[in-house]
């Protein structure tokens, strides 16, 4: 079971200073768990890619962070929401290349391959959250 | 607002990326140094990101643009000094830089470039 421990934060995702502030916050909590170079690495990336989608597609969001424990496991757990378009064609837009707008399509396929887990739920014109997490 | 500085060494420009990118400042750079390989005639981009912690899509696709952009100027783009965390994570993005030379350091970076140049003045030395 997972279960969260400690504090969690919420983050707003406005502007894109907000996206790097959400890197930093992300790995201070990667290494708050002990997390490797390359781990903390892939989840700030991941992180990045996401709080990015939710700034372009998603018109802006926020992100909550939890420290989570599983076991003799710690993990950091990141869930994006926003309000925005949603997404019609979870699949499509699953798709490495696939892109509704500048970018390289790689955001959700990549940021899914970066993480441990990784879960979307969307509905059109009502929001998209996109759960990921990296454990130790 | 930030900009980023770019230097010239020998037939070389040098840009050292050492804060975390926005947009403005991504597009202010495209634009210096697109003028500034026109005015010195630079045949070469050195771009040294060895201070960067991840790169994600967004930086991947500014160093894409600006070594295919240099290109159609006649200068070589070479990215430098890429952490190895960072490398492993690029790859597993699934951006794997394609369009972009690499090297490990500014110096193997430099070598590079002076190394198409040599090929290059061999080239024309043998144009009747």
């Amino acid at each position: 079971m997972t279960v969260p421990t400690g504090r969690d934060d919420v983050m707003s995702i406005r502007t894109a200073d907000d996206v790097v502030r959400v890197r930093q916050e992300v790995r201070s909590r990667a290494l708050e768990i002990g997390l490797g170079l390359v781990d903390q690495t892939k989840i700030v990336t991941a992180a990045s890619e996401l709080a990015r989608n939710t700034l372009d597609y998603g018109g802006g969001g926020e992100v909550r962070i939890e420290i989570v424990q599983n076991g003799g496991r710690r993990g950091v757990r990141l869930t994006f929401e926003d309000n925005g378009p949603g997404i019609a064609d979870i699949e499509l837009a699953m798709k490495d290349g696939y892109s509704s707008g500048k970018g390289l399509g790689l955001g959700l396929s990549g940021a899914r391959r970066l993480s441990n887990e990784f879960s979307i739920e969307s509905t059109p014109g009502v929001g998209t959250r996109i759960v990921i997490a990296r454990w130790t | 607002m930030d900009r980023i500085p770019i230097l010239k060494m020998g037939d070389a420009l040098l840009i050292t990326i050492q804060v975390d990118i926005h947009d403005q400042i991504a597009i202010a750079l495209e634009n210096d140094l697109t003028q500034k390989i026109a005015t010195t005639g630079a045949r070469g981009v050195l771009i040294d990101i060895s201070s960067l912690e991840i790169v994600d899509s967004f930086i991947g696709r500014m160093l894409d643009n600006i070594a295919a952009v240099s290109r159609m100027l006649d200068a070589e783009t070479v990215v430098v000094g890429m952490q190895p965390a960072v490398a492993i994570t690029l790859v597993e993005l699934g951006l794997g830089l394609t369009g972009v030379k690499t090297a490990l350091n500014v110096e193997r970076g430099m070598l590079l470039i002076q190394n198409r140049l040599g090929a290059l003045g061999r080239d024309r030395a043998h144009r009747p």
